[in-house]
C-alpha cells in the first residue's frame, strides 16, 4: 500500500486535540463489505483494550491538553468494560463512541445517560447505517442489520441521546440530498424527529479494497497538493489512536505497519508522512473522523 | 474595576444599544466586543456608530474577517448543507449592506486584545486564542485543554464568544475561561433575551456575572421582515429557539433546544 513516489508530505501534530481508542480491536459482530480494517467476529488481529489501559492513556492525556475522546472498533460494545470505560472517560472530558447500534442494551444506555448528566461533558453516539433502507444498507452490512440498527437508534433516543447517523457513501455524490431527505423521513417514523446525519466517503483499503479496486498509484497526496491547504482538515494533524499494539497515527491506517508511532502518547507526537492512498481520501474530504461540533475550516 | 464584554452582535444594533446602556448603568468602566458584528439581523451599518461613539474595543471575529477581506463566505465552518444555505443568505445580505468604510474598519480589527488588571493577564479572543473560528462548547471542551490554552497563551482570564452560548470554567491557579455569550440572538432556551458578561476585578479577585438582557426584539423581527430576511431567523428572535445552524451543536447543547 505504501508508495515509492518522491515528495511525500510530512504532517506535524499541531496539537493532540482528539485521542481515539481502538477499544474493541478489530472484533465486530458484523462483517461489512466496505470495512477499511476488515473487522469481523473472527478478526482478532487487534484485541480489546482493558479499563486499565484506557485509564492510563486518559491520565497521560491530561498534561497534553487533549480536548475530546473517541472510541471505535470493531464494535465497541463487544468490549465488556465499555460502559465503565465511558463512565471513566466522562470524568476527563467529552466522549464519542462509534457503534453499529445492533447490540445496545437499554440498561447500558441508562447508566451512560446518568454518567453524562453527572459529568457536564457530552457523550455522543455515532451509529453506522449505510442508507435509509434495508435495500441499500443490508447488502453492505449484513442481513437484517438495518432493522437491528434502527432498533438501536430507538433505544438511544428513548434514553435521551441524539445519535449521529453516519453513512458511508455507496451512491453518487449527486444523490446525497435525496438520501439525506429519505433518511430523515425514515428516522422520524422511528421516533427520531431531529436527526443528525453525516455522510462519509469510502476508504478503499481493507475489505473495501477487495470489494472495489483499491487506490491507484496516482491517488496520493503530494507536496504540490499541500500548497495553501488547510492541514487541520487532516486527522493526523490533531489526533492519535491507542490500540493494544501501541499508539497509531490515525484510526483509518490502523493496519499499516508504519502507523504505529510509539508505545506512549508522548512518543507518538512525531510527524507522519502521507504516503497512503487513504491519506488522499482524508485530504479530499477533510475532517472525516471528527464531529461537526469540533470542525474548523480556514 | 468593572468591565463589560459583548459577544457576537449579528447586526442586532437594538440589543447592542441596550447592552451599552445597561453596562454603563451597572458601573462598567470599559466595554469590549469579541467580534462577529454581522450576520442574522438587519441593518449592519447601524452597529458601527454605537461601537465607535461608546469607545467599545473590538476583536475581529471570523465574520468580520470575511466581510473586511471581501471573502465569499463567513468561515463559520458549518458542515450541513441547510446550515450553509442560511449562513450564505445572511452573509450576502450583510456584505451588501455594510459600507466600504465599515468593511475597511472590520479588516483592520485585531485578532486578540490583551491587557492586565492588578497583575491579572486578560486575553480577549473570538473563538479560541489559537483559532478565530474554533467552537469552544461547554460540553465538548475538557478542562485540561483550557489549562493548556491558558499556559500556552500566557493568560489568567481568557474570554471568547463564537458559539452563541455563555458559560465559564474555573481553571488551576485561579485562572478562568469565560464564553461571554452573544447579543445577536437568544440562547436556544425559549426566552427572547440575549446575554452579555460583566467582569469585576478587585484585589486580585475576579467575579463573573452573566447578564440577561431584554431589548426590543419585536422591533428587530419587524425590521428583519422588512428586509426580507428568512422567516426561520425571525422565528428564532420571536421564540428564543434556534432554527438554523444546528448541526454544529454538540448533543448535549442540542438537546436543550427545540429543533
Amino acid at each position: 500500500m505504501s508508495t515509492a513516489i518522491k515528495d511525500v508530505p510530512i504532517v506535524a501534530l499541531r496539537a493532540l486535540d482528539e485521542l481515539w481508542f481502538q477499544v474493541s480491536g478489530t472484533l465486530c459482530n458484523l462483517e461489512c463489505s466496505h470495512c477499511f480494517i476488515s473487522c469481523s467476529p473472527k478478526n482478532d488481529s487487534f484485541g480489546h483494550l482493558s479499563f486499565e489501559t484506557v485509564q492510563a492513556a486518559l491520565e497521560e492525556s491530561v498534561p497534553l491538553g487533549v480536548k475530546e475522546y473517541y472510541f471505535t472498533g470493531g464494535e465497541p460494545f463487544l468490549n465488556k468494560e465499555i460502559v465503565p470505560i465511558l463512565e471513566e472517560t466522562l470524568r476527563y472530558g467529552p466522549a464519542t463512541v462509534l457503534t453499529n447500534g445492533t447490540i445496545l442494551k437499554q440498561e447500558w444506555l441508562e447508566r451512560l445517560r446518568t454518567a453524562e448528566d453527572c459529568s457536564g461533558y457530552t457523550l455522543e453516539f455515532r451509529v453506522s447505517i449505510d442508507g435509509p433502507s434495508p435495500e441499500i444498507n443490508d447488502p453492505i452490512r449484513g442481513e437484517r442489520t438495518f432493522e437491528r440498527a434502527m432498533q438501536g437508534v430507538e433505544k438511544l433516543v428513548n434514553a435521551g441521546f441524539l445519535p449521529i447517523i453516519t453513512m458511508t457513501r455507496t451512491w453518487g455524490d449527486e444523490e446525497d440530498q435525496k438520501i439525506l431527505s429519505e433518511f430523515k423521513n425514515v428516522l422520524a417514523n422511528h421516533g427520531y424527529s431531529r436527526p443528525r446525519l453525516k455522510i462519509l466517503p469510502r476508504l478503499k483499503i481493507g475489505a473495501e479494497a477487495e470489494r472495489s479496486c483499491g487506490y491507484s498509484q496516482t491517488e496520493r497526496v503530494t507536496q504540490e497538493l499541500m500548497a495553501d491547504y488547510d492541514k487541520s482538515q487532516l486527522v493526523c494533524n490533531h489526533s492519535r489512536i491507542v490500540s493494544d499494539r501501541g499508539v497509531h497515527v490515525c484510526p483509518i491506517l490502523l493496519d499499516a505497519p508504519d502507523s504505529i508511532l510509539g508505545d506512549t502518547l508522548e512518543e507518538a507526537m512525531q510527524p507522519f508522512a502521507l504516503r497512503h492512498g487513504a491519506c488522499f481520501t482524508c485530504y479530499l474530504y477533510g475532517s472525516i473522523c471528527t464531529n461537526a461540533s469540533s470542525t474548523t475550516r480556514e | 474595576m468593572k468591565l463589560a464584554f459583548f459577544g457576537g452582535i449579528y447586526n442586532n444594533a437594538l440589543a447592542l444599544d441596550a447592552a451599552i446602556q445597561d453596562a454603563q448603568d451597572r458601573g462598567a468602566e470599559r466595554q469590549y466586543c469579541l467580534g462577529d458584528l454581522g450576520a442574522f439581523g438587519a441593518h449592519p451599518d447601524q452597529v458601527f456608530p454605537l461601537l465607535i461613539e461608546n469607545d467599545v474595543a473590538v476583536v475581529q471575529g471570523n465574520y468580520d474577517h470575511s466581510i473586511g477581506n471581501d471573502l465569499k463566505d463567513c468561515q463559520c465552518g458549518y458542515t450541513d448543507p441547510r446550515d450553509n444555505y442560511f449562513a450564505q443568505i445572511s452573509y450576502e445580505y450583510t456584505y451588501a449592506n455594510t459600507s466600504p468604510e465599515n468593511r475597511q474598519w472590520l479588516k483592520e480589527l485585531p485578532q486578540e486584545i490583551r491587557f492586565e488588571v492588578d497583575g491579572q493577564r486578560i486575553l480577549l479572543c473570538h473563538g479560541s486564542p489559537r483559532k478565530t473560528n474554533e467552537f469552544l462548547w461547554e460540553s465538548t471542551t475538557s478542562t485540561h485543554f483550557l489549562e493548556k490554552l491558558a499556559d500556552e497563551h500566557e493568560a489568567d482570564i481568557i474570554l471568547g464568544t463564537h458559539t452563541g452560548l455563555h458559560w465559564q470554567r474555573e481553571l488551576s491557579n485561579e485562572r478562568l475561561f469565560v464564553n461571554v455569550g452573544v447579543l445577536g440572538r437568544p440562547e436556544n432556551d425559549g426566552n427572547t433575551n440575549v446575554w452579555y458578561t460583566l467582569l469585576t476585578l478587585e484585589n486580585g479577585n475576579c467575579g463573573v456575572e452573566f447578564i440577561p438582557l431584554e431589548y426590543d426584539f419585536r422591533r428587530l423581527a419587524r425590521e428583519m421582515r422588512e428586509e426580507s430576511l428568512p422567516e426561520e431567523f425571525i422565528v428564532t428572535i420571536l421564540s428564543g429557539w434556534w432554527t438554523t445552524c444546528l448541526e454544529v451543536l454538540p448533543g448535549r447543547e442540542r438537546r436543550n433546544g427545540r429543533f
